[in-house]
């Protein structure tokens, strides 16, 4: 099943990831991503790289 | 077979091809872009680049292999000149002509240029081509005089701060962030200067400029003269829409869309990011914003409904923003400039602010937010604004926040 890793070094916080998959993303108190879930369902794939693509630092990313 | 247009390779025209493929689209995707450079992104133009903390390859937003990869046409340097709707074509300044069956505008918009003409010197920050010019200009010892006190002056004032020059800030309003934020807020804004060097001549507006690199003098309408080696003018920007003025497109301040991003009477063409002014149906109006996310979540909705038309969907996102100047992560969700008050959980000042305003109407209805240092909050406000909330319940949230306790 695709595998959606987060670089947390590079994340800022700016949330946009979650706001596009809730159910996918979550932030922590110090404002780092935190992902809720790492196996993708293909089904679920475009929506959750959707929301990959609205990170400003290029953060996530969606693989094989 | 089903070509698609795409023009304008900053975020918004990148974003729009990614999402073409990725919803589906089959179809030829041509991407032109009048700067021969590969597509980069702009907000670390006025941070992490200036400041030389991050190269050209950290705000790359997509590559000739990753293009390949997408099958994306990439027709670089060359930029389009005229719009032929009618006759489904595009034709560029190198004289060849592109047709489509569809076409999206993500032309952007230009820097408002210094209406002080001097040799060299004076800059302002919209391209790489200006973000590696000014960054050279930094590297003169002398004083900066950055005029515009809005979000990309502020930015820049604070990484020149930050190399060590001596920086004066020069706007015409009192307040240059409380348009957007309130008085109140503004002072805060204001004092972040001062607290790290940084001198506010805010109130003031700018005579003239004179002199060369290195050798500048800014006159202000106080009468008093500012010395400057590098002078840096961030007075806004205004939409790249020249091109399109003989297309028969409603273009006014930005070409007018509906709210599924097609410009009005000519569904075929798309427009999004900093050209469009569509049509928020959640504001009943017509908007143009010069935002980031606007511009990734407008290419998201255009690409679906050219790859979907029966099934259309509507760009009606809450605003969000962000800038980052000197210590603070700065983001600003929904329209705080529309409220009537605001109250704030935290605290802005000293080294470890950390705070949130919420903006609300006499209606006790949630309007914004703007956090500092806080993006737990900002989430959470973000969230809450795209439900409908009320101010009170944004509070009771943040106030159970871990963080809030810290920061009260
Ligand atoms: C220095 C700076 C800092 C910023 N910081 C932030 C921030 O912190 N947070 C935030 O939310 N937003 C920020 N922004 C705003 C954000 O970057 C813009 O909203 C975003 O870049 C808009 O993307 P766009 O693709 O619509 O337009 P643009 O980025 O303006 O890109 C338009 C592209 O079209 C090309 N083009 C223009 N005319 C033609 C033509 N006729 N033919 C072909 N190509 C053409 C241009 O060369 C350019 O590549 C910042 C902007 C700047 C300049
Ligand atoms: S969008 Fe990117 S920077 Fe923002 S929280 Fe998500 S991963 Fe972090």
């Amino acid at each position: 099943m695709p595998r959606l890793t987060a670089d947390h070094e590079a994340c800022q916080g700016y949330g946009n990831c979650i706001t596009g998959a809730p159910d996918v993303y979550d932030i922590d108190d110090d404002g780092v991503v935190v992902l809720l879930t790492q196996e993708i369902p293909e089904g679920d794939r475009a929506r959750v790289e959707e929301a990959a693509r609205s990170c400003p630092v290029d953060a996530l990313r969606v693989e094989d | 077979m089903s070509t698609v247009v795409v023009v304008g390779s900053s975020v918004a025209g990148v974003r729009t091809v990614q999402a073409l493929r990725s919803e589906g689209f089959t179809g030829r995707v041509v991407l032109v872009g009048a700067e021969p450079e590969l597509p980069y992104d702009k907000p670390p133009l006025s941070k992490q680049f200036l400041a030389g903390a991050w190269d050209t390859d950290r705000i790359r937003l997509l590559t000739a292999e990753r293009a390949a990869e997408l099958d994306v046409e990439l027709r670089l340097g060359s930029a389009a000149e005229r719009l032929d709707v009618a006759g489904r074509q595009v034709h560029l300044a190198d004289g060849s002509v592109l047709g489509f069956d569809a076409v999206v505008l993500a032309t952007g918009a230009a820097a408002r240029p210094s209406p002080w003409p001097v040799e060299s010197g004076v800059h302002v920050v919209r391209s790489l081509t200006d973000a590696r010019a000014l960054r050279a200009g930094l590297d003169h010892e002398g004083p900066v005089v950055v005029v515009g006190g809005g979000f990309i002056g502020a930015e820049v004032a604070a990484t020149a701060s930050a190399l060590g020059r001596a920086v004066t800030v020069v706007d015409p309003l009192p307040s240059p962030i409380g348009r957007v934020v309130g008085a109140e807020l503004g002072e805060h804004f204001t004092g972040l200067h001062h607290r790290h060097g940084v001198v506010t001549r805010f109130g003031t507006g700018v005579e003239s400029v004179t002199g060369v690199a290195g050798d500048l003098a800014v006159a202000l309408t106080d009468g008093t003269t500012l010395p400057a080696a590098t002078v840096v003018v961030g007075i806004g920007a205004t939409p790249n829409d020249g091109w399109l003025a003989t297309s028969g497109l409603l273009v006014e301040n930005g070409v007018t869309c509906d709210e599924h991003c097609r410009a009005v009477d000519a569904p075929d063409v798309l427009v999004v990011g900093d050209l469009a002014r569509w049509y928020h149906p959640g504001h009943g109006e017509h908007l143009r914003v010069e935002h980031w996310t606007n511009a990734v979540d407008s290419a998201v909705v255009a690409a679906h409904n050219i790859a979907h038309p029966d099934d259309l969907r509507t760009h009606a996102p809450v605003e969000y923003v962000w800038s980052d100047q000197y210590d603070w992560r700065i983001q600003i969700v929904g329209r705080p400039a529309r409220a009537a008050r605001h109250e704030l959980v935290g605290s802005l000042t000293g080294d470890a602010a950390r705070a949130a305003a919420v903006y609300t109407d006499d209606e006790g209805r949630l309007l914004g937010a703007v956090t500092v240092n806080w993006p737990k909050a900002l989430v959470l406000c973000r969230r809450l604004l795209g439900a409908g909330a009320t101010a009170a319940d944004a509070l009771a949230q943040l106030a159970a926040l871990p963080a809030a306790r810290v920061a009260a």
